[in-house]
């Protein structure tokens, strides 16, 4: 998170002093307070509380007939142990996330890099890449999805006129998953935008330099494009890796809830919906909803760590 | 202009004529699936699958008309519901969301910085966490099956993202005016009202519109907190529609889903700016 926290809260309100500044700041530090207050109500019924409810619940069996019974770490121990569905699912989330990802992001960085050149017609272009990125998450387009990959959809007509011949790519374990994938790809346009504004942020005069040394198309994107870019780089795979592990929806749709064709489009958040209410395990369920909690902090973290490595910070010269 | 073509010179009149072909023809295929919804909506349910043309060879209303009763219930009872569950979270948000923001970028209170990381951290986290537990505490309050667990969260600004959002706005607004304010006599909330919230038009604009889209589209809290069809959200009135005809009515599924879209699409038209700046500004500063 420090790349967020960075150069935010480090510029305190410079609030001119005047005689009789200390009754104002009391009324100002209440007035804080009082602005605030539908936001911390917030923060501790809705947020917080349920929060520590839900990690003790995680101790617990328990439905919403009966009153929780605590059994310590069985439902941890069952997570892993004794599962195979759960197993399953987190196999494929990280499927999901390992692969849609780094993929979306190339695509994003790929068209940003084309469209970012005094395009004519450029904001045109970016709306109708965009577009799908505020569809994507829809039932209609999860709808439009199983169609699209069924087996007499529209990628095997497209396949068929090149003399290829398709399968049901959503009923078919193997591929299901990837049905996905190609839909989180298909939403390249909201990373796509952030990674424009980013380019639009490298000084033209290092181009102009480099091109004076010589440096030829390729090489400019190697040595000043990509380096100048990571943090956004960055921004953009913590941002898509932490949605990418809670997505919901187009599973949902695409498997009718169940996960299936053999628990292949099982997501973590669908598993735990399944579990917490159709079967009504809601100990077992928070269980599951903090150990996804602590992969994403850890993958968050591990992310932060690497980015020491490859993220170039202008001041870091 | 960047950097690159300046040194370069421009590409000839022929190459960028090139370029512009390829985005056309990939933004053709990028929207294709779209614009094969939209025309199979029209064709008559049996042409759909046989019927490759774009144009319908028999064009139909009928999957609009048959789509829109054929649940029990109405699509306009669905469409009425997720109006009212959008409509009140952009309120909450913007109400809520634009108070903490004030209060974050512009007063000076113990503990700020606490707060804000707080603040932040929460929007990093995953909603499944606190789901089960709001869950229980929305049914001991007899809030299911109704909107008040999709709506209530938003008036107490559990949507962090927009209040970050805000705070990076207000924090570009010139200080000087709040001072002004003040001598004429402003109090903090005369601030808040008088000059902090008609500046910050543009990041209430995004708010709203984010706040719509986010909800028209949400699932899983309709999914988990509206059981009498008579309170379905369009989402999951579709899900419904496509249990219920399962593969046999295409043409009407796919009519009530291009409806769905609809108002989505009119907002990326009315209001792209707001859109792209929100994405832009949010990742960067």
């Amino acid at each position: 998170m420090s790349v967020a926290t960075r150069d935010r809260v480090e510029s305190p309100p410079e609030r001119p002093r005047r005689a009789g500044g200390r009754r104002f700041r009391i009324s100002e530090n209440v007035a804080g307070y009082l602005f605030l207050s539908p936001w911390l109500v917030g923060l501790f019924v809705i947020v917080i509380g349920p929060m520590i409810a839900s990690l003790y619940l995680s101790f617990t069996e328990y439905n919403p007939l009966t009153s929780p019974s605590w059994i310590g770490l069985d439902n941890y121990v069952r997570l892993f142990t004794d599962d195979p569905r759960y197993i399953a699912s987190l196999k494929v989330t990280l499927i999901y996330v390992v692969v849609s990802v780094p993929l979306q992001l190339a695509f994003a960085l790929l068209l940003a890099m084309v469209l970012d050149k005094g395009l004519r017609g450029l904001s045109f272009y970016r709306s109708v890449y965009y577009l799908p990125s505020l569809l994507g998450s829809s039932v209609a387009i999860a709808i439009l999805w199983r169609r699209v990959f069924s087996g007499d959809g529209l990628v095997n007509s497209f396949l068929g006129a090149f003399g290829i011949e398709g399968r049901s790519w959503i009923s078919e374990p193997a591929t299901a998953v990837y049905t996905l994938v190609a839909l989180s790809v298909w939403t390249f346009g909201a990373p796509m935008v952030i990674f424009l504004a980013g380019l639009r942020q490298i000084p033209d005069m290092y181009y102009e330099a480099a091109s004076v040394d010589g440096a030829g198309r390729v090489r400019r994107f190697f040595s000043i494009t990509v380096p100048l870019l990571t943090p956004v780089i960055f921004f953009n795979l913590i941002l898509q890796m932490i949605g990418a592990f809670q997505a919901f929806t187009p599973a949902f749709v695409v498997s009718d809830g169940t996960g299936g064709p053999v628990d292949s489009t099982l997501f973590y958040t669908l598993y735990l919906y399944q579990e917490g209410f159709a079967s009504f395990r809601m100990g077992y369920a928070s269980a599951m909803a903090w150990v996804l909690f602590v992969v994403i902090a850890l993958f968050t973290a591990l992310n932060f760590a690497a980015s020491k490595y490859w993220v170039f910070y202008g001041d870091e010269r | 202009m960047s950097g690159a073509t300046a040194t370069t010179g421009r590409p000839s009149r022929a190459r960028r004529l090139v370029k512009h072909v390829a985005l056309v023809a990939f933004g053709l295929l990028l929207l294709y699936p779209l614009i094969w919804m939209l025309s199979s909506s029209f064709k008559p349910t049996e042409l759909i699958f046989s019927d490759s043309g774009l144009w319908p060879s028999r064009f139909t209303l009928s999957n609009y008309t048959d789509g829109w009763n054929a649940l029990r219930i109405p699509f306009s009872t669905f469409f009425v519901n997720s109006f009212v569950v959008a409509i009140g979270s952009i309120v909450g948000n913007l109400i809520a969301c634009s108070l903490a923001a004030y209060a974050f970028a512009r007063l000076n209170f113990r503990f700020r910085r606490f707060w804000f990381a707080i603040m932040l951290a929460t929007i990093m986290l995953p909603q499944h966490v606190v789901l089960i537990p709001q869950y229980v505490l929305f049914s001991e309050l007899n809030w299911i099956d109704t909107f008040l667990p999709l709506i209530v969260p938003k008036f107490l600004a559990t949507d962090a993202f927009f209040i970050f959002l805000m705070v990076q706005f207000i924090r570009t607004l010139p200080r000087e005016l709040d001072d002004a304010a003040k001598i004429d006599g402003c109090g903090w909330w005369g601030i808040y009202w008088r000059v902090i919230l008609p500046l910050t038009m543009p990041a209430l604009a995004t708010t709203a519109i984010f706040t719509f889209i986010w909800t028209w589209n949400d699932f899983l809290s309709p999914l988990i907190y509206l059981s009498t069809p008579e309170n379905y959200t369009v989402p999951l009135a579709l899900r419904a529609f496509m249990d219920a005809e399962g593969e046999s009515s295409w043409g009407p599924l796919f009519a009530m889903s291009i409806l769905s879209l609809g108002p989505i699409f009119g907002f990326f038209l009315a209001a792209q700016k707001y859109l792209v700046r929100g994405v832009a500004t949010t990742g960067l500063k």
